[in-house]
Parts: C-alpha cells; structure tokens; sequence
C-alpha cells in the first residue's frame, strides 16, 4: 500500500517542480546591483529566487534595462563607467564612457541616450548610446543624483543633493531652463505616466515634494509620521508611482518601511515594513508585484501591490541598491 | 543665465526663428520660480573667516594642522554655494582674515562689520570671540563659531549674535561616553593635564560619566614640565615613562585622557602598564568629522575637499564648511542675502543643514548650538557615531548629547 502512496506522490511532486521550473509566460528577471560585493543579482520572480550572480565593477549603483531588453545597464562607480551587461548571456560585454562616478542615469524614450549623472563633477553627461560615446554634459548644482525623463520626452529633470534643488533641461537644446528647490538632499525623481506632476524626495528634509512641472513650483509636500519611530529615521529615496498614476510607494530608508500614497490626496495611506534600509524599487512589467532593495538587510522584498502586503523576502548580495526588472 | 549654443551661418529665417526662442525662453525664464532675478546683477553675499593667530602643534606628526586649517573647508563651502547660487542669482566671497599675536579681535571684527559684511565665521579662543561679539553686536552682524568648544559660550556667556557650529566639550564627552558604556567599558582611568583647557575637558568627561553610568575608578594628574615636544630620540624614553606613570591603578577598563594641550595623551596607546584601550584625547577619539567618514554620501564630501585642497579634511573643516552652508541653505530658502532674513531663516523652526552624518542638523532654539552626531574615529577608521541606540529623549536624541534645555544657564539677549 504504502509503494503506490509512493509511487503517486513522487508523480505528483515530479511534475509539480517540473511545471515550476518551465517559466510560465509572466516569469521575468529582476536585476539588483550589490554596491558592496561589486556583483547584480539576478532574481526569477516566479521562483522568486535568485538564479545568477554576475560579477561586475566596482560599487555598481544605478541599474536599467535598455528600452529594447538587449542589455542592462550598470553603473560601477569607482571604475568611472557604465557597463553593459548581455542580458542573454548574463556577461558584462561592453562599458560606456559615463564621465566620472556615474550613480544613476535615465533614457530617452527611444532608447537611443543616456544622461548619466556624474556625483563628483556636478554634470549630467550625455551619451549616445548607439555610438557607444559621450555627446556632451550639462552644468548642474552640487552633487547631481536622481535622474527622470517627461512622458513626452522634452524635460530632463535631474536633482542635485547639496544645491537642493530639481533641474529642468530641455531635452533639445541641452539647457537648463527651469530650477526648483526642495527639500534637502534630494535623492530621486518619478514623473506620473500622464506627465501632470513631478514627485522628488528629500532624504535628509524627510519629505516628498510634488512639482507642477509647466509652472515650476511645488504644489504640495508629501510628510510622513510613524509612531514610535523618531522623524529623522525617516529619509525618503526610491519613488515608485503605478501606471495608473493612483498609488505611489516612497522608500523610506532607515525607517525600514514603503510607504504607500494615495496620489490625488497626497496622504499616506499605509505603511509596509520591509527590510533595513529600504533604498530603491521596480515593478514587475505587469505591475502585480513592486521589488524593493533592503541595503542593511542586504535582501529584497517583495510586495503585492494590489492587495498592499510584502510577501517574500529574498537574500541577494551586500548592500543591494538599484533594481531593473522586465521580460527575459 | 541663458547659455547660447554656437550660431554659424545665420540666415534671416533663422535669426527670425532664434529671436522668437529667444524670446520664447526669456517668458520661460520670466515663469520660472526661481529665475525672476537673472535679468539683474547677482545679489553679492559676503561672508568673513577670521582666523586665530596661532596654530598649535599636535605631538602627532601626522595631525599637525595644515596652514590653512578650517579655512579650507569655508573656501570649499563658497564653491559649493556659488554652483548653487548660480541658479539664484546669488555670489557669494570669502573674506580671510588672520589675526596678528596679540591683535584685538573686536577691532577686526568692527573692520569687517564696518564694510557691511554681516556674516563672519570665527575660529577664536573663547575670550576672543566674545569681544567680537560684544563689539558688532549692534550692527545686526552675526558670528558663526566654528572653532571654540566652550561649554560657558553656550551656557552663561551665551550671546543672541553667535550661532555654534563646533561642538561643545560636553558633546564631545557625551559621545565618547555614551558609546564607552555601551561597549560596557564603564571603569575608567583618567589621566587629566595640567593646563586649564584639560581641566575643563575632565569637567565634561565626569560629568559624562555620572549621566550615562560610568564610574572613574581613579585620577592622576600628567603634569607640563615643560621641554620639547618633538626630539629626535625621545621615543625610548617614553616607552619607559609610560608604562610606570600608569602602573598600579585600581582595576579599569579604559584609559581616558584629558590632554587638549597636546602633552601626553598620544604617547599612552599601547604603553599602559595594563593592557586597555585609550580613549578621550588619543585612542579612541570623539570629533565632529574625520577623514576616514564615509557614510551617508561622505565621499562625495571628502573627494570634493581632496580635489581643492589637496589634503584630507579635518573636523575644523567641517565645522568651517557646515558655517557658510548654513549661510547659503539659509541665503537659498530665502531667496535673499539680506541678513535679516537670512538670520530669522536661521532662528525659526524651518532651517535645517545637511552635513553627511545620516540626518538633518537643526539648531538648539535656546542657545543657538547645531544638534550633530559625534564621530567615534581611532585615526584610520570610524570606530562608532552617537548617539547611541537605547539613549532616547522627548524631543531629539541629539539632545542626549551636550548640556539639554532643561539644565541650561543661557538665557539669549
């Protein structure tokens, strides 16, 4: 008797892990950059599990898929470039000329430029990405980080952290032409998808402002409050805002919590605890699931965003930073 | 500032098409928030740096202050608010000033009031900044103290003109203690130096242990006897010396130097008759910045520092360039140098800094003293930064650092 229970369960679990390692058709890759072990994890959303380590430069921060899926992007900060890495073979195959200590860069809509913001300098560089060479930089404040293109793809915004302020760059004519202050040590950028609003965080400030980007003014400032825990804790960074432009998740950094906005009434309307130091995230491309990198913790977690809960946590490398995610 | 791309070959169509960008840009320009002042000549901030005459030597080689000591970091802060100011129409100079021996500070301060600077950044002695004060307070000039560590400057000679960026001994000793009883090192050994600077730093460590659960197990007192602080042999010496000067104390933990005047402290790590870690004046080292701080974005800090001064940057530095961004962040929030504004900005509940050490530093509303963390730094790494976990308090846990309202003598005027 016991031979058959056996024998059944074998079938039944052999072809239960047979069905789960063929990828189903929304399996995608998330790529996260580890700024300390110089490495990019590679994580399988439907194991939810890390498949792959791939070795990198050094401390690799900013993190993007091309517009086309060929390659990541990774910029390794201390070896002054941005590598490429083939998303077919996982191997670094190529660098870009970044101008010095790249962190985060941002396309154009077509895929065919880079601007990549270089810390030490206080420029934005342009490359082209065809080309594989620099096309020229820009001026910024001190300090430039957070990168963001309009939908429309006419304003470059990029945010300096010790000027404390978002510069608006024509994407035509390479000036800038608009500058608004914000909260201090602004870290990051997000547009809404229909272009109305800008939303910039402010690390050290504790605050997120929202941006009229035709008038150029902030319209509202996003704060935040939890319990128990001290306000200066609370350093928001990653933004990420649904395609419906109804919710946005803040990272809140050593608060060890998401915070999730609703976007009309700029309140919070939760607050998800994650892993320490929550730094940056990405959604799934079909926007069920938001990743978001713990660097203290040095893991990610995983939140559903319908029904607003972190489901998984998963061990990646050191410091995990930045994180790119679409189709393999 | 509109940046104009090269013009080659001009037609009429397309000088027609440029003007109407131009103008185009120019309304731009007019709606933009932040750009209504372009059109006029740049609002000139000026702020001073007055120097002490002397700087002292350290018995460490590799710690003897460069020349310019402080006033590298200011002159890295005025690049910084100038990149900045570059979008606000403001400019901003530097006007670097160092005292003669036994020059009246109060005299050069009136001189530098007198030419409508209303902004000076000081690294004096205590007395000295207090003349100063006293001397322009009527001129609505307003110093920045980046260099005195006096507790009584903050307390019984407080001035409504000074703001404090340097941090106090209390601070400084908190910070050291409160990570001492952390690690659970709470017998100390304190060794204190003759001269009236290091009596006032044990003040602060005794203090400091009795408030967060140390006890000193036994004092002894270093005396100055004078002599040359560097000899060409001296070391075998003091290997002797050390160990016996340290011999026979009751059982401690830790070694805790009081020796500002730079006579003895240095040579005690590892010459202790017991084998125990230093801490206080060498060892283990409380300070406001070190060159070896590389979290929460410092590198950025520390490269930019490098890349003009070609050396690493101390905690005067830091405390000097902390000074004129406060000036810029206030001058940039206000949208104006005019040094009301600029001083209600910095007095009012909205003003906050910057200064990579993980969090917003604010400014004590009772006696104008900037709330910081305190580096833990052993001269090649950041050992630890306080406060520490578990020291909580109502309002800022950077108020476990440093004399708290409750218990201040100041009362602004």
């Amino acid at each position: 008797m016991w031979r058959l229970c056996l024998l059944t369960g074998t079938a039944f679990w052999g072809t239960a892990f047979w069905l789960a390692g063929t990828l189903p058709a929304d399996a995608f890759l998330a790529y996260v950059s580890n700024e300390k072990s110089n490495t990019v994890s590679v994580i399988d959303t439907d194991q939810w599990a890390v498949v792959k380590t791939i070795k990198v430069g050094q401390r690799p921060r900013g993190i993007e898929f091309t517009r086309d899926g060929k390659f990541v992007l990774v910029a390794v900060g201390d070896d002054d470039t941005i590598q490429m890495i083939d998303t077919a073979t996982q191997e670094v195959v190529d660098t870009l000329p970044s101008g010095p200590d790249p962190e985060l860069f941002i396309q154009d809509k077509a895929g065919k430029v880079l601007y990549v913001a270089n810390e030490n300098d206080n420029t934005v560089t342009l490359i082209d990405l065809t080309r594989r060479a620099r096309m020229g930089d820009v001026q910024v404040g001190v300090e430039p980080e957070g990168m963001a293109i309009s939908p429309d793809g006419k304003i470059l915004i990029n945010t300096s952290e010790t000027t404390n302020m978002a510069h608006f760059i024509d994407t035509e004519t390479r000036q800038i032409v608009a500058n608004v202050l914000v909260g201090s040590r602004p870290r990051f950028a997000a547009f809404k998808s229909d272009g109305s609003e800008l939303w910039v965080s402010s690390e050290v400030g504790g605050t997120v402002s929202v941006i009229d980007p035709v008038k150029h003014v902030v319209t509202g400032k996003i704060t935040f409050e939890i319990p128990g825990l001290r306000k200066e804790a609370i350093q928001p960074v990653g933004i990420g805002i649904t395609p419906d432009d109804k919710t946005a998740f803040i990272a809140l950094g050593p608060a060890n919590r998401v915070a999730v906005v609703d976007t009309a009434s700029h309140q919070v309307v939760k607050y998800l605890l994650v892993g320490q130091r929550v730094w940056h995230m990405a959604f799934t491309p079909d926007n069920k699931f938001l990743l978001v990198t713990n660097g203290v913790s040095n893991d990610v977690s995983v939140i559903d965003v319908a029904a607003l809960k972190v489901l998984k946590t998963i061990q990646v490398g050191e410091l995990p930073w930045g994180i790119t995610i679409a189709k393999p | 500032m509109f940046q104009f791309g090269t013009i080659s070959h001009i037609g009429a169509r397309e000088l027609c098409g440029y003007s109407i960008r131009l103008l185009g840009g120019l309304l731009i320009g007019l709606n933009a928030r932040m750009t209504d002042a372009l059109a006029a000549d740049p609002t000139e901030i000026g702020i001073g740096y007055l120097r002490r005459a002397k700087v002292e030597q350290t018995l460490s080689l590799v710690e003897q202050p460069a020349a310019d000591d402080g006033i590298a970091g200011a002159r890295l802060a005025i690049e910084d608010n100038n990149t900045t100011g570059k979008f606000l129409n403001q400019h901003f100079t530097l006007e670097e000033i160092r005292l003669k021996e036994g020059e009246d500070a109060a005299k050069v301060a009136i001189a530098l009031a007198d030419r409508n600077i209303a902004f000076i950044i000081a690294d004096l002695p205590a007395d000295q900044l207090l003349k100063a004060a006293d001397a322009i307070r009527d001129r609505g000039t307003v110093l920045f103290n980046a260099g005195a560590t006096d507790d009584r400057l903050r307390e019984e000679d407080c001035r409504a003109n000074i703001f404090h960026i340097a941090p106090t001994r209390s601070m400084l000793a908190d910070g050291l203690a409160q990570y001492l009883v952390w690690k659970q090192w709470k017998r100390w050994l304190m060794v204190v130096g003759s001269h009236e600077q290091d009596k006032l730093l044990a003040d602060a460590l005794r203090r400091a242990a009795s408030r967060f659960g140390a006890r000193i197990v036994q004092e002894r007192v270093f005396e100055d006897t004078g002599g040359a602080r560097r000899t060409d042999s001296g070391v075998t010496l003091i290997q002797r010396q050390m160990p016996v000067f340290t011999q026979q104390a009751p059982a401690y933990d830790v070694l805790v130097a009081a020796d500002e005047s730079e006579v003895f402290a240095s040579y005690l790590p590892y010459r202790t008759w017991d084998p125990r870690p230093v801490a206080g004046s060498a060892g283990l080292i409380p300070k406001s910045w070190d060159a070896a701080q590389d979290q929460w974005g410092a590198v950025q800090m520390q490269n930019r520092f490098l890349k003009l001064n070609s050396r690493h940057m101390t905690a005067l530095d830091m405390q000097a360039w902390t000074a004129a961004r406060m000036i810029g962040e206030a001058t940039s929030r206000v949208n104006s140098g005019d040094r009301k504004a600029v001083v209600d900005f910095l007095k009012g509940p909205d003003f906050s800094v910057a200064a990579f050490k993980g969090q917003r530093l604010t400014l004590r509303p009772w006696n104008q003293q900037l709330r910081q963390p305190i580096l833990l730094a052993d001269g090649r790494m950041v050992v630890s930064v306080s406060p520490q976990e578990g020291f909580l308090h109502q309002v800022s846990e950077l108020d476990t650092l440093g004399v708290d309202q409750p218990e201040t003598k100041c009362k602004l005027h």
